[in-house]
């Protein structure tokens, strides 16, 4: 890990992401350029730069997602963009770790990078294609924060399906059981990592929609865990 | 055979008594009476069915067969829902999770023999009894105003008849005609209702009566999304819609329904139209029961638990609990928490710490959606806010939009979390 992104996570693992005025790279723009041959399949990225499978990239900092006339997003990314999420480096780093745990029904089939520096490093690269990014690498909206930091131990909680029914009737009154997604998404059977990981970007307010911070916001670790348990086994007879 | 023994007993009460069926709870299943089926009641029920696995006995007492939901009614007079896409039937609740669904109005109840006497007669042993009545009107809060009145000047603040009713005033109105709301005092259900209801009627008549005008007497110096109603009528329907807060007189009303005159602060208009919200109270089956203390019935924020009777738990618009609104999303939020209470309490289910939710979307103009909520906790003292949101001025259409499309979706989700 490069001497930028290990201040940023020692900054944040203490609770201090406004430290990091002192920093001056994101990472390794030439090594975020081999890394990007992964994600030119799809995307393009410079003067000549069109959407293609994916959008362009030019000018993702700060831009609002899903905020590209004339390329169709999925509905998921649309939400999202609508709920006020944007391309930060902080945001980014999120969604490039793991595309789906910050916007789920996104059509971006891309596993997530799961190196810090490689991820700092490719957000370097695009960093260069962002004109007039703001307040990038100083300050804090656009400090590397990892996606929801979860430690193996939260991952590995195994959540009670008895509890997670009972809460599961806080999240039933919008989200229904049988999974219609009109309006509001569904949330029956997801894999219960993704819903932990998305729960857990709510809490932290790397997602934006307000509702789901609230509800998100006051939920425990082993909470998040029964409600993805329930959720992810969740069957038709209900 | 359930059905066979009981008819066995009851007959043979009815003949050595000769007094209405009675039999003792406490013999067999535990039973569980739900007065009211709408957001409160009907939720209550369903869960109490649904997860006691048939271990409870569960009657939801409701006088009506269609049950027209509040929320998304004031749509309706705005165009933008079916009326009888805010309706529903107890036919799932009844087929699929067991609950006897009774259709009949609960005119009494005996705390010390724990039953319930319905109109028709029938009395209903309980051994919990789960009140969900919402709202009746304060006798005398609009003067010149009482219930007699409420087909010259509806209240529609139950939604049915009364909703459609009042539209059709509405789209009877004169060209260039005066719509006067009489806006209530708090607390009441659904605090931004109102305020959605001027901006649907507003919506309504900028189509088909552009130089018609509201007049909205209010007796709050503030209310529900104030500056969010106030910057989208401004928007949307620029000089159409006049509020008159109590300073300058919107507290001293006066109304006559044969002459079809408000009166407001001794200033007498003609109106076409006059929607009379008149202050609430608890559903009166709660005087009834001699549970309220002043217009609402006190309860306990851990259980819903009345705090006069613990075998009787209260729930939605009727209660003062704390600080959640009246809203059909809290009474959702609440019974649940009761149907745990109640589970927990009559067959040793497991029990965990209440927690409620609320959110109230509402519409302003064609996709100009707005929401409010919060998050709750239960203390000793009350229903205590944890955090909450809010929609802000100046959001952008896409933002507005998606609000709205948000609302629809949570319609279907609480629709199908209350009526199954």
């Amino acid at each position: 890990m490069g001497g930028f992104a290990k201040l940023c996570f020692a900054a944040l693992a203490l609770g201090l992401s406004g430290a990091v005025a002192a920093v001056e790279r994101i990472g390794d723009a030439e090594s975020g350029a081999e890394l990007w041959t992964q994600c030119k399949g799809c995307h393009q990225i410079g003067p000549d730069a069109t959407n293609r499978i994916g959008p362009h990239l030019n000018g993702i900092f700060g831009r609002q997602a899903a905020a590209i006339d004339g390329f169709s997003y999925s509905k998921s990314m649309q939400r999202a963009g609508n709920d006020g999420l944007t391309w930060t480096l902080q945001t980014l780093d999120a969604y490039i770790h793991n595309p789906k745990a910050l916007v789920s029904g996104t059509r971006m089939s891309f596993r997530g990078l799961k190196d810090d520096q490689q991820r700092a490093d490719l957000l370097a690269f695009l960093r260069d294609f962002s004109d007039n990014p703001a307040n990038i690498p100083e300050a804090a909206p656009t400090a590397i924060r990892d996606l929801p930091d979860l430690s193996d131990e939260i991952l590995a909680i195994r959540g009670d399906p008895d509890y997670g029914e009972y809460l599961s009737s806080e999240c039933t009154t919008c989200h229904q059981r049988d999974g219609s997604d009109q309006g509001i998404p569904s949330i029956t059977l997801w894999p219960e990592e993704d819903f932990v990981l998305a729960m857990h970007a709510y809490k932290e307010k790397l997602r934006p929609h307000p509702v789901m911070q609230m509800m998100a916001g006051r939920l425990s670790n082993d909470e998040i865990a029964a409600l993805a348990a329930y959720f992810g086994a969740l069957s038709d007879e209900e | 055979m359930k059905l066979n023994r009981r008819r066995f007993i009851g007959t043979a009460s009815a003949a050595t008594l000769a007094a209405p069926t009675v039999w003792g709870a406490g013999h067999g299943m535990p039973k569980v009476v739900v007065i009211g089926g709408g957001a409160g009641g009907a939720t209550a029920a369903r869960y109490l069915a649904k997860d006691s696995d048939g271990a409870i006995d569960v009657s939801l007492v409701e006088p009506s067969r269609s049950y027209y939901t509040c929320f998304f009614s004031n749509l309706y007079i705005g165009g933008f829902r079916e009326i009888g896409s805010i309706a529903h039937s107890y036919g799932t609740l009844a087929a699929d999770y067991g609950v006897n669904v009774v259709h009949d109005w609960a005119v009494g109840i005996d705390r010390d023999a724990k039953t319930v006497t319905l109109a028709g007669g029938a009395v209903l042993p309980y051994d919990r009894l789960i009140l969900s009545p919402g709202i009746d009107f304060v006798d005398g809060a609009v003067p010149g105003w009482d219930i007699s009145a409420q087909n010259k000047m509806p209240h529609a603040y139950k939604a049915g008849s009364q909703t459609e009713l009042l539209k059709a005033q509405i789209e009877a109105m004169p060209e260039g005609g005066t719509f006067a709301m009489i806006a209530p005092p708090n607390p009441y259900r659904c605090p931004p209702g109102p305020y959605e209801r001027v901006s649907m009627v507003a919506h309504l008549l900028k189509q088909i009566n552009p130089t018609a005008k509201i007049i909205v007497a209010d007796p709050k110096e503030k209310f529900s999304k104030q500056a969010l109603f106030q910057e989208g009528w401004g928007k949307h329907y620029d000089g159409m819609i006049d509020w008159i807060g109590p300073d300058f007189g919107g507290g001293t009303v006066e109304v006559n329904p044969d002459e079809m005159t408000v009166s407001i602060d001794g200033e007498v208009t003609n109106v076409d139209v006059c929607n009379v919200i008149p202050a609430m109270k608890a559903g009166r089956i709660c005087e009834i029961a001699g549970i309220t203390d002043g217009n609402w019935a006190p309860v306990s924020g851990h259980t819903m638990q009345s705090r006069m009777d613990e075998n009787i738990h209260v729930l939605g618009d009727a209660t003062n609990q704390g600080d959640m609104p009246k809203s059909g999303f809290s009474a959702n939020s609440q019974a649940k928490v009761a149907a745990m209470a109640v589970r927990g309490a009559l067959t040793g289910a497991k029990v965990f710490p209440a927690k409620f939710t609320n959110t109230c979307w509402s519409l302003i103009d064609t996709d100009d959606g707005v929401k409010v909520g919060a998050s709750y906790q239960a203390t000793d003292e009350k229903i205590a806010k944890v955090d909450g949101f809010i929609s802000q001025t100046g959001e952008d259409a896409a933002l507005r939009k998606a609000t709205f499309e948000e609302s629809v979706g949570w319609y279907a989700g609480i629709t199908a979390d209350m009526f199954g």
